[in-house]
């Protein structure tokens, strides 16, 4: 009953938003929370549902480990199949993209973190907004992002998929843009949005080459096809496809060089940071490059390219967020590390353990932005953690839930983090020992980073105005529950997948496994040399808690006291490189130099903008003056020929013979004094002349 | 015995005759232009009168179809009508004009 | 009725016209209701064409056009000129388009339009017929009468109810249109005489023409399709002949935009569709070359062209309107690349884009005017946080941009999703070279959206704007349902366009692989290879190739 109604979970939240847009502005606050907090509880107990069935469906014998359609009706295209293309071997396919919908282990595990997780922001959101204009509106656009994510994650196939690709595309713009009287706000949004919209360009292509190579969009053709051993590993063809698809990855799961969007993406609300920028939708790019596991396998230079560009982010907005200021900044700069964490995993082949990152990830992300939304609300809207300190005992609640998640994320042994980041390392060790390094480094920093930002904010001193320090205060209800809810699967939600080598037996793979069955080569580790490797996986495992415990005791030594005025280590140690991190590497200044054109380098304007200049002076100039100029020689050729005309042609050829019959005419006309019975005189008497001439001839 | 009160075909030839000259006498000599066109269709009907004589003359040689005379006669009735109606539009405008119907002082024709 | 719909759709709206003409013009409320009514009349009666001409399409008509009336030849023989209307799926989503159009721009210039009220509105109901005219002739000396008619009413629209540079717009408007058509004259009295030729029947029944126009030796016909293609490039606009566009859009008022950009701009693709590909295959698939590039490259090129540089340019400008206009180009850019993709895929993608187009940036030309009425200017830098004055408006506004830019569930994706997957069939490097637009799109639209819409009110003229009326409002519904219904189940339309495409795909490219019992696969017209043995050709017109006459 659940899983034949899949399509109804997407369609719920839907609803909700429909209702905003048509009565929310004459609905009461309440009534606009029990509706829109309403329909995603339902889609939260609806998946639930659905999830239940499912494993029960899929371990009967005839269904085992298959992924759960329904096709609600086709969407592009005609059941018929004439509109048919040439795919690459020339034999004819049809566009067909269904209104279907997919469960499979993968996208249970989405399905199920993205309502639940929906479910406790959208509790805390009532909180958190209740005194901003705007309710209905936020709340609205919230309910529109469920929609669109569920989508992607329940579509069966690619343009279902990106359907709800760009759907939480929009979404983000408009909750980024939700203070849109703020300019910084509006620019964020468009920021994003556009930024997205390459990546989208990119899934587009990628989704073309899909349909040209397998002649379907949907999963489960494109997977079986790519399974089937027709394709040789390394086909050009499909290692261009999965790199642009990865490039529409990283538009959306904001990898370099496309990651530019989401630490401005702060702008919005503190509640849209945590669902839509830490704990779900940035997680799309993973799900779809994890989504296209068959393919990937078949590309090993996608692969590399996916791990590389992973591991790079992760280090590079590691590095970035050591010395930011805004406490919501650090967060999003550590969410854009923690995402090349995952893409570093599904390049290396460990998808399972990417996905699983992402799950653990959710929790404590949204939890700490949560919890940052909670202190920016103590604090009476200040994010720059250099004026906050010893917030610990005032605001308890969501001090203990923030500790856990800094705990999580940052590697220490017994939380969520913990489990998934170092089968992550340890798959990356096995694929490549620099990707590894580059890794260790990373947690080295997150560790550091994440304390620096508990340090400043809840010991210390405390460094805020006195007006500010008396207002401080802990959160309503709405909002330290569902802080709670999430620190407790922060602790929990990494025993799912505890590894062999811990005594585990990893549930959570075994769940994945035939999401990600693609053969030998791929994600098992070969069974010979395993207990070889145990003794490796080890060490590298104290090695990463000795990595967390350093950056925790470096965080500590270096702002455990901090006061007014206190000095960052980075910053006295090595200027320079302290300012190249403040600025984020000056890479949107760059960006605004080369591609966009908003920056003019000296006099030239380079980038999108220096072309559309171009372009209109060209058009303004060449092609409409081409236009003008014709028309401007059509009128001086006019102005000739009607001069030779008046004077030549009419002058001399005509009026000339004419001004000479005149003058020869003159005696003649001596007769005509222009009396009509004059001339009827003249007529008769001539006709009467004629008759009796003939008469008496 | 009969001849002096039978009325012969030629007796109305000459009464065509009469109209037509009386008609040509008119536009010839007078000056307002709304007789002018008065003796107009006095010439026009002294025509009618011919043909429709004619053709009952040649019904009496040819037989009761040679109605082509008649049938020109109305063709001239109707060309009458058109051209008086025609004729006193151009009067109209003439006399809003000039304020004179008088037709000799109409020389614009001269040069 | 059944048998007369096309005709009473045709010419509802001449008679409103023509009983406007009755109407003392100092009475301007009766001589609007009256425009209203008729234009919505004229919609109405467009309405059962509907599920008539869907009944046809659920039994798998075979006939290529459908509701035909009149006869070849029958409204001057002597010339072989006849009163012929007929249409297709191509042409019946047209039609409703630009019914639904007409009466959406006629109801949103109730208070646009001050003087001249009732001259106005005759000429819009003119306007209406021609363009519908041109949509349902099957025949050549018809099609070009009403393609000629509907230049003078547009002509007038513009430059009596323009802007102030109303002039120059209306006139370079009319003669570049102009010149374009006469060429196409040309065109048509070439394919007439020389039907003439090879069958001794002058006809100028498209039909008919359809016969014979494909066997024209490729050295005639690749001009004959390069007048055609000037005539309908310059009415798309294409690349490098689109600057009328922007100058007529920008004087032209509200309404005429509307007409101009959803209606008038489709007549050049629906020219491609109907008269370029089926007359002129062999020039299409010729693979001569011009500057090492074929025919059929230019035309890809030039679209691409349109694509990236209308929507550079777009980006670019300080007025609404322009910016608008100028996105125009960029859209019609997606048609011709779909036409000229010649894949069931790119051409329907093309047709449903135009009607994508005229829903969308028809609304947007409305949405424009609004502004316009309230304001008086169209210069962007004028405004700033009109969300915060007028939030019924912004909402509409932006769920329009969202469809014109392509946003999935929206008009707009549909169409050019449909386009780029069949170009990219074809060639990927095509359709690779056309997804920036997409990207441009959204840069474009969104820059202008915060710069009108987004921050705080500044400029205090902008500080009692009033909201949306309920007639502005009503304007808006009918555009905002079909981009929902686009988007979210476009298969309807799709079958519509299945067999018109499919037929016209068959008659340029016979070789392409259809799946077995297409729509129409058994009468696709003759191809040029098999019909060469059974038509007369006579030496005079094709002089070498008439091998199998002796």
């Amino acid at each position: 009953m659940f899983l034949s109604h899949i399509w109804l979970i997407p369609l719920l939240p839907a609803l909700g938003a429909t209702l905003m847009f048509f009565f929310g502005r004459r609905l009461q606050k309440s009534s606009v929370s029990a509706v829109c907090v309403g329909v995603v509880v339902l889609a939260f107990l609806m998946a639930c549902g659905a999830v239940w069935q499912y494993t029960a469906w899929s371990s009967t014998a005839e269904h085992l480990h298959q992924p759960y359609q329904t096709i609600l009706y086709t969407w592009l295209g005609t059941d018929t199949g004439h509109l048919t293309y040439a795919t690459h071997d020339g034999t004819p396919a049809s566009l067909q993209a269904d209104a279907g919908f997919l469960l499979d282990p993968l996208s249970s595990i989405w399905l199920l973190f993205v309502t639940g997780v929906g479910m406790l922001i959208h509790v805390y959101s009532i909180g958190y907004m209740g005194h901003e204009g705007g309710y209905y509106r936020f709340f609205g656009y919230l309910n529109l992002f469920m929609f669109s994510m569920l989508t992607l994650v329940l579509a069966n196939n690619y343009a279902l998929m990106f359907v709800g690709w760009e759907g939480v595309g929009l979404c983000s713009y408009l909750l980024i843009g939700f203070y849109f009287h703020r300019k910084s706000a509006s620019d964020a949004a468009n920021k994003a949005f556009i930024v997205n919209r390459i990546g989208d360009a990119g899934f587009l292509l990628g989704m073309f080459f899909i349909a040209w190579y397998f002649g379907s969009l949907r999963f489960v053709d494109v997977t079986a096809a790519a399974r089937s051993g027709h394709f040789a590993i390394g086909d050009p063809i499909i290692t261009a496809a999965t790199l642009l698809l990865f490039v529409g990855a990283c538009g959306k799961s904001a990898q370099l060089p496309l990651y530019v969007w989401l630490p401005d993406a702060m702008e919005g609300p503190t509640p849209v940071s945590a669902l839509i920028h830490a704990a779900t939708m940035v997680t799309a790019g993973v799900y779809m490059v994890a989504r296209s596991n068959a393919l990937f396998v078949l590309a090993p230079k996608s692969m590399m390219v996916v791990a590389v560009v992973g591991a790079l982010t992760a280090i590079f907005a590691a590095s970035i967020g050591l010395v930011q200021n805004d406490i919501k900044r650090v967060l999003a700069y550590s969410t854009v590390s923690q995402l090349g964490y995952m893409f570093l995993a599904l390049g290396v082949g460990a998808f399972a353990a990417g996905v699983f990152h992402v799950f653990t990830h959710a929790f404590f992300k949204a939890l700490l932005f949560l919890g940052a939304g909670s202190v920016i609300h103590a604090m009476s809207g200040e994010q720059d953690i250099r004026n906050m300190g010893d917030l610990a005992g005032k605001i308890p609640t969501t001090f203990r839930t923030m500790f856990v998640a800094t705990l999580a994320i940052a590697g220490i042994p017994g939380l969520a983090g913990f489990f998934s980041k170092d089968e992550i390392l340890w798959q990356a060790w096995k694929y490549n020992h620099y990707l590894w390094a580059i890794g260790f480094v990373t947690a080295l920093m997150t560790a550091f980073y994440m304390f620096r930002l508990v340090y400043l904010t809840f010991y210390s001193k405390p460094r805020m105005s006195h007006e500010v320090e008396h207002h401080v205060h802990e959160s309503p209800k709405s909002m330290t529950w569902p802080l709670v809810v999430l620190a407790f699967f922060s602790v929990t939600a990494g025993y799912l997948g505890v590894s062999p080598s811990l005594g585990g037996s990893n549930h959570f793979e075994k769940f994945l496994e035939p999401v990600f069955a693609n053969g030998a080569e791929t994600v098992e580790a070969p069974p010979a040399g395993e207990e070889g490797n145990r003794g490796i996986e080890y060490l590298l495992m104290v090695l990463s808690v000795a990595a967390a415990g350093a950056g925790w005791f470096m965080a500590s030594r270096a702002y455990g006291n901090a006061d007014k005025g206190f000095t960052e280590p980075i910053a006295a140690a090595a200027p320079p490189v302290y300012n190249t991190l403040l600025n984020k590497y000056y890479v949107d200044e760059g960006y605004d130099y080369v591609f966009t054109g908003r920056r003019k380098l000296g006099d030239v304007r380079l980038g999108t903008m220096g072309l559309g200049e171009a372009s209109s002076w060209f058009d303004a100039n060449i092609v409409d003056g081409a236009v003008n100029g014709a028309g401007w020689i059509t009128r001086l050729t006019a102005t000739l020929s009607s001069w030779w005309d008046k004077w030549i042609i009419d002058g001399i050829g005509v009026n000339g013979p004419a001004i000479l019959a005149r003058m020869l005419s003159y005696p003649a006309r001596l007769f005509e004094w222009g009396l009509v019975q004059w001339y009827a005189l003249v007529m008769t008497a001539g006709l009467v002349g004629f008759v009796f001439y003939y008469v008496y001839h | 015995m009969d001849a002096m009160l039978h009325i012969s075909t030629l007796h109305y030839l000459v009464l065509g005759a009469a109209l037509f000259l009386l008609g040509v006498i008119g536009v010839l000599t007078r000056r307002n232009v709304v007789i002018v066109l008065m003796s107009i269709e006095l010439i026009l009907n002294a025509v009618n009168l011919n043909l429709v004589a004619l053709s009952r003359y040649w019904q009496g040689v040819y037989g009761p179809n040679a109605l082509h005379g008649q049938v020109f006669a109305i063709f001239v009735i109707t060309d009458a009508a058109a051209e008086a109606a025609v004729g006193l539009g151009i009067l109209i405008a003439f006399f809003r004009n000039k304020e004179t119907i008088n037709v000799d002082e109409v020389n614009l024709l001269k040069w | 009725m059944y048998n007369h719909i096309l005709s009473i759709i045709l010419f509802t709206p001449l008679v409103g016209a023509i009983l406007l003409l009755f109407v003392p013009k100092d009475n301007k409320e009766a001589i609007r209701w009256i425009a209203n009514i008729f234009a919505f009349v004229g919609f109405l009666v467009s309405i059962p064409l509907v599920p008539w001409f869907w009944a046809l399409v659920q039994r798998q008509d075979k006939a290529p056009f459908k509701f035909i009336e009149g006869a070849v030849n029958n409204w001057i023989p002597s010339i072989g000129a006849g009163y012929v209307l007929g249409i297709d799926g191509i042409s019946f989503l047209l039609i409703m388009l630009t019914t639904l159009l007409g009466w959406v721009s006629i109801l949103s210039s109730w208070t646009a339009i001050e003087n001249r009220v009732k001259e106005y509105y005759i000429w819009f109901l003119v306007l209406q017929t021609g363009m519908l005219g041109v949509f349902m002739a099957l025949d050549f000396f018809l099609f070009f009468v009403f393609w000629e008619a509907m230049l003078v009413p547009m002509y007038l629209l513009i430059g009596i109810w323009g802007g102030p540079r109303k002039l120059y717009a209306a006139i370079k408007f009319f003669l570049y249109t102009l010149a374009g058509s006469v060429l196409m004259l040309l065109g048509i009295l070439f394919l007439y005489f020389n039907h003439h030729a090879v069958t001794g029947v002058y006809t100028f029944s498209i039909q008919e023409l359809y016969k014979t126009a494909p066997h024209v030796p490729f050295h005639y016909a690749v001009w004959l399709f390069f007048a055609f293609f000037v005539g309908f490039a310059i009415k798309v606009p294409m690349f490098p002949f689109h600057t009328w566009l922007p100058d007529a859009h920008v004087e032209a008022p509200t309404a005429g935009s509307v007409i101009l950009a959803g209606v008038l701009l489709k007549m050049g693709t629906y020219g491609f569709v109907r008269f370029s590909l089926p007359f002129f295959p062999q020039v299409l698939s010729n693979p001569a070359t011009f500057l090492n590039v074929t025919v059929r490259g230019w035309m890809i090129g030039l679209s691409l062209v349109a694509i990236i540089y209308g929507a550079l340019v777009s980006l670019m400008q300080k007025d609404m309107k322009k910016l608008v206009a100028y996105s125009s180009v960029s859209h019609l850019g997606f048609c011709t690349l779909g036409i000229f993709a010649l894949t069931p895929l790119g051409l329907s993608g093309s047709v449903l884009q135009q009607i994508n187009h005229g829903i969308s940036t028809g609304a947007l030309f409305l949405i424009v005017g609004i502004l316009y009425e309230r304001r008086h200017t169209r210069e962007i830098a004028e405004y700033g946080g009109i969300s915060n004055v007028m939030p019924v408006y912004a909402t509409i506004t932006m769920i329009m941009f969202l469809s014109s830019m392509g946003l999935p569930l929206l008009n707009g994706f549909v169409g050019e999703f449909t386009i780029l997957q069949g170009t990219f069939m074809e060639n990927w490097k095509w359709g690779a070279w056309a997804v920036p637009g997409v990207v441009l799109a959204a840069a474009y639209l969104l820059w202008l959206y915060q710069r009108v819409f987004f921050g705080t009110v500044t400029n205090p003229k902008n500080e009692k704007l009033h909201d949306l009326t309920p007639r502005e409002v009503a304007t808006f519904v009918p555009l905002i349902i079909m981009a929902f219904w686009i988007g979210l189940y476009p298969k309807p339309f799709f079958q519509i366009l299945e067999q018109p495409v499919s037929q016209i795909v068959a008659t340029v490219r016979p070789d392409y692989p259809q799946p077995k019992g297409a729509v129409n696969a058994e009468q696709q017209p003759a191809s040029p290879a098999s019909a060469s043995a059974t038509v007369v050709v006579p030496a005079a017109v094709v002089p070498k190739t008439a091998g199998g006459k002796q």
